[in-house]
């Protein structure tokens, strides 16, 4: 759901990477797998519970947060939770 | 690394699945006796999984229409389209299903799988923009994979979602498709079409719709969602199934445009593969035949998808979001959806059953599909069976009336 965060985003205009990271691991931290913490280093699909099916569902939520599309391609290549943030980042940055 | 490895946690799945006794994955019917029922495991048993909406595979104009293409002209056409050559019959369905739409091209596949995955990986390239409902049929995720378009989901049914992501392409150069479905396989929910030709109109994209399990159940003469929601000209791709209405196999898709033709020649699933037998075309002929002149079977489906989707919710299942020739019933989990599946089969009853990978958003479900040849007292006996298995497994509650009793002691 849009909680209203994607206006307040858009109203701004810059977001700072520690914003972008922050909102990932928030969407992130259901699939945490036991005590490791969720880092850059991350790997979504490897170091959590979360299947592709349901990352797919999670890049949907952020691409409203940060009012950016991320097509499924470019979501295919990123692995881990510092290269979505840098995918987020530089499509904020062409809008 | 074994070919196999990478398959470790489905097997794992795979094998709790079928701790039950049985694989719902590989039910055999032992013999087929009519559109409602079957014998599974030596027992007859209501088939209510079949998709096979009008009940027409074993309509009897069908089936001699078939029989007499199979003496006539033989047992397959053994080759594509565009090498062998189209047989007659090709070019009357395809003209026969241009008009029933009203549309002026048509082009048929030999499944349906085959006609979304053909059409929709064609039609956009390198540059374009595809934009599809997140909760879209596998044959549609698949053409994401083959095509060189960008390829973006929007949030289910949601018009809104759709709206937003059209809005941030503005500026972009490419085409712009957006793919939707009459009614989804699992829930059995129809798109909000209206609203959606809307913001595909104000943003300038084509409109594919999928019609493999509206055809014949939606609209005054059974077009599907697009007749039903009166945009049949603004959807400019109609795309659908012989193999549930219909009562065979095989795809199509319908369209206005005048260089439509230019498919036949660039959709790789249509030219490397063998067309459609005689037989089937002759009794998909005979079965659109049949949709167009006897609404009473729509009428018929119609009423025993209330029969039970208003049975099955009073008794407390939860249920898809609307009435449909699909009822979706929820169940909390995997176990729960394959143990309530196995105790429906033990008691004569087929649905099938449709966990996670394959559902939206990880949802368990017992999935059900109506029949207009089923019978009231076939489905009665349904819900009281299911009413009974729900209490046992506590996915239900009693009934207030057994409550009163218990309390009157």
């Amino acid at each position: 759901m849009n909680n209203g965060t994607a206006d307040i985003f858009e109203l701004h205009g810059k977001v700072s990477r520690a914003t972008v990271i922050e909102e990932i691991c928030l969407q992130l931290a259901p699939f945490q797998a036991g005590e490791q913490p969720i880092t850059g280093e991350t790997v979504i699909s490897k170091d959590l519970t979360i299947d592709s099916l349901a990352v797919m569902d999670m890049v949907m939520e952020l691409e409203d947060r940060f009012d950016v599309s991320i097509p499924m391609n470019v979501v295919a290549e990123i692995h881990t939770v510092d290269e979505l943030t840098e995918t987020i980042l530089e499509l904020r940055a062409k809008r | 690394m074994g070919l196999f490895d990478r398959y470790a946690g489905l097997l794992e799945v795979y094998r709790d699945v079928r701790t039950t006794g049985a694989d719902p994955f590989q039910i055999r019917m032992e013999r087929v006796l009519s559109p409602t029922e079957a014998i599974i495991n030596g027992r007859k048993t209501l088939l209510v999984g079949t998709n096979n909406y009008f009940g027409l595979t074993f309509d009897p104009s069908c089936m001699e229409a078939a029989i007499e293409a199979i003496r006539a002209e033989g047992t397959g056409t053994t080759g594509s389209r565009i090498a062998n050559g189209s047989y007659s019959e090709h070019i009357f369905l395809e003209n026969e299903i241009a008009e029933f739409y009203g549309k002026k091209h048509c082009m048929v596949f030999t499944t349906g799988y085959q006609a979304n995955l053909g059409v929709i990986s064609t039609l956009v390239g390198q540059g374009d923009h595809l934009l599809i409902d997140a909760d879209s049929h596998a044959s549609i995720y698949d053409a994401c994979k083959q095509t060189q378009a960008e390829v973006v989901r929007f949030k289910h049914n949601d018009p809104s979602s759709l709206e937003a992501r059209l809005r941030r392409l503005e500026g972009k150069p490419g085409n712009r498709l957006v793919v939707l479905e009459g009614i989804y396989s699992m829930l059995g929910d129809s798109a909000p079409l209206k609203e959606f030709v809307e913001v595909c109109k104000k943003y300038g994209a084509y409109v594919l719709v999928d019609e493999a399990h509206s055809l014949g159940a939606l609209g005054e003469n059974g077009r599907g969602l697009c007749e039903e929601a009166g945009v049949l000209d603004d959807c400019h791709f109609i795309v659908g199934t012989f193999s549930k209405t219909l009562g065979a196999i095989g795809g199509y898709c319908v369209s206005n445009d005048p260089d439509f033709d230019i498919l036949r020649v660039t959709v790789r699933a249509y030219m490397f593969t063998a067309s459609l037998p005689p037989s089937i075309v002759a009794s998909v002929r005979q079965a659109l035949r049949i949709v167009k002149g006897r609404p009473e079977l729509r009428k018929q489906l119609w009423s025993n998808v209330a029969t039970l989707y208003d049975g099955l919710a009073a008794q407390g299942f939860k249920l898809g979001p609307q009435h449909g020739p699909v009822v979706g019933v929820h169940l909390p989990d995997r176990m729960m959806a394959i143990g309530f599946w196995r105790a429906l089969l033990d008691a004569g009853i087929y649905v099938n059953v449709a966990i996670p990978p394959a559902t939206p958003n990880g949802v368990s479900l017992l999935r059900c599909s109506l029949c207009a040849a089923h019978t009231a007292e076939q489905l009665e006996h349904m819900i009281e069976v299911m009413t009974g298995i729900g209490r046992q497994m506590g996915v239900i509650s009693s009934t207030p009336k057994l409550r009163v009793v218990a309390g009157a002691r």
